[in-house]
């Protein structure tokens, strides 16, 4: 089939992506692996943060049915349940359980967003050793509990919120740990979880997981200043799951497969697509956006999608409205890397930038 | 364990539909994943590794890690966290790297 965009993930920046380009008068597809629109924003029952324009105080579940809703409206063509296993010279192809299809798309927005970090402990393989995301499936789309009583390692948002929302559902978190010696996630989240009594240890690490077939306690180390664990301070909590929300990284193996160039930005969250400003990757008409550009979040993720898909279609049919998209769409990334926590990723995309001189 | 009030989620669950894990019949509903319906029922253990053959359960919950695979209808390999329940599918434990058809 022959189409002009192809989006491969259905998450925030796939979406805005596939909108930003039908509304421009292309042929659009775009495929994910799971059943409904929405990535990460389907288990997030948070309300978020971000710029007014960009759904500051709207519920992840909600803003995924608004954008769910746009695609529906446009006409865009949706293959769900469906992975998008390689892109080769000769086309795209797509498997689901019924079949294989191949697609020939002008252009390629990859959004496939990022995976979970694993930390070295020992028995970290241990059944009921999982991704702070993984529980957040778990607990918030499907309504399953993995189990009562909980320590969540990390204290950045995703840990902060997963924690309040396991509190929510019903969970007890004994603690959450940080290795270093300050909170790293929003203080408003922080707050939040110190009102429901979760104590935030930090400076403590995770030393081993305990259990036959299934964690039934974990051992925790207070570390010092150089990061070494202080002999004697290991104490054992009574746990039935330990959640690990360490950081996340891209998801950049469909990029690499097609011959991208992939760099190393620990800024951005390790191995990624190299890219330029606008999102292309080094391979010409292949981009990238969202969490798989660099792990950032949700309103960056829709204004990286807006500019992929914008300069695709200006350069499959030069157009002022996409050039002009394009400028104010970068106005307002900037605008929204301005604040404190944007200063990692606008110093990670200005190393990225200045990598590799195609 | 599911949950069955939520202070701002309201769950629609699909059809009730029965699976078979290890022979044993468990309840699930129509648009859950395998892993979700396995740990509702208390199940976590979803593999046994090749060479160690340490037990190993879901990890991510998205399709990007393997450690959950299992033997799904006859199928080995299958992501027990990607594959929806179907009344009447039988899942058993993958020990080792499972065996491809005609192999
Ligand atoms: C617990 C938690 C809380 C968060 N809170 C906030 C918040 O309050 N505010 C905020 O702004 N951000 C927040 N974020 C971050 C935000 O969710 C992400 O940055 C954002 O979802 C990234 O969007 P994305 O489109 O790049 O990727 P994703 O949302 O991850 O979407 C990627 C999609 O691609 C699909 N996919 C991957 N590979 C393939 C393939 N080969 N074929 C087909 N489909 C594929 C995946 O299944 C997935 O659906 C939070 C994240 C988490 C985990
Ligand atoms: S739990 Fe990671 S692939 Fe299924």
């Amino acid at each position: 089939m022959e189409i002009d965009l192809l989006v491969v993930g259905g998450g925030p920046a796939g979406l805005s992506a596939a909108i930003t380009a039908a509304e421009l008068d292309h042929s659009v597809i775009i495929v994910d692996e799971n059943p409904r629109l929405g990535g990460q924003l389907i288990k997030q029952t948070h309300k978020f943060f971000g710029s007014e324009s960009n759904y500051c105080g709207i519920r992840g579940i909600d803003i995924a049915e608004i954008l769910e809703n746009k695609v529906n409206k446009l006409g865009i063509t949706k293959y769900l349940e469906s992975t998008v296993i390689g892109i080769y010279e000769d086309g795209v192809a797509i498997a689901s359980e019924e079949d294989l299809r191949v697609v020939h798309p002008k252009k390629i927005i990859i959004a496939t967003g990022a995976r979970e970090n694993m930390l070295s402990f020992v028995n970290n393989d241990l059944p009921g050793v999982y991704g702070a995301g993984a529980v957040q499936t778990l607990v918030n789309v499907y309504g399953v509990l993995p189990g009562k009583r909980a320590l969540m390692v990390g204290s950045g948002n995703i840990g902060l919120i997963v924690s309040y929302q396991l509190m929510q559902a019903g969970v007890e978190v004994v603690a959450i740990l940080e290795a270093l010696d300050h909170v790293g996630g929003y203080e408003v989240h922080a707050a939040k979880v110190r009102r429901l009594g979760i104590p935030i240890l930090l400076r403590h690490t995770i030393k081993s997981a305990i259990g036959n077939d299934k964690v039934e306690a974990a051992v925790i180390t207070k570390l010092d200043e150089h990061w070494q664990p202080i002999p004697g301070s290991e104490r054992e909590l009574k746990v039935d799951f330990i959640c690990l929300a360490v950081g996340l990284s891209p998801s950049y193996e469909l990029a690499a497969q097609a011959g991208a160039k992939i760099v190393y930005i620990p800024e951005l969250g390790g191995w990624l697509p190299w890219h330029k400003p606008n999102l292309e990757t080094s391979v010409p008409g292949l981009y990238v956006a969202g969490d798989a550009a660099g792990v950032e979040e949700a309103v960056s993720a829709l204004l990286e999608g807006k500019i992929a898909a914008a300069d695709a279609s200006n350069s499959i049919k030069e157009n002022k409205y996409a050039q002009k998209l394009i400028e104010t769409t970068q106005k307002e990334l900037q605008e929204f890397r301005a604040g404190k926590f944007g200063k990692k990723i606008v110093e990670g995309k200005r190393k990225l930038y200045a990598s590799l001189h195609l | 364990m599911r949950i069955t009030e939520h202070p701002i989620i309201k769950f629609k669950r699909g059809k009730k539909v029965t699976i078979y894990f290890e022979g044993k019949p468990i309840e699930a509903y129509e648009g859950e994943s395998v892993a979700a319906a396995l740990i509702a029922a208390g199940i976590y253990v979803f593999r046994y590794s090749p060479r160690h053959k340490r037990a190993r359960g879901l990890f991510c919950a998205i399709g990007k890690c393997s450690s959950c695979l299992m033997e799904i209808d006859g199928k080995p390999n299958q992501m027990a966290c990607m594959v929806r329940v179907r009344d009447g599918m039988r899942v058993r434990r993958q020990k080792g790297k499972g065996v491809l058809d005609g192999d």
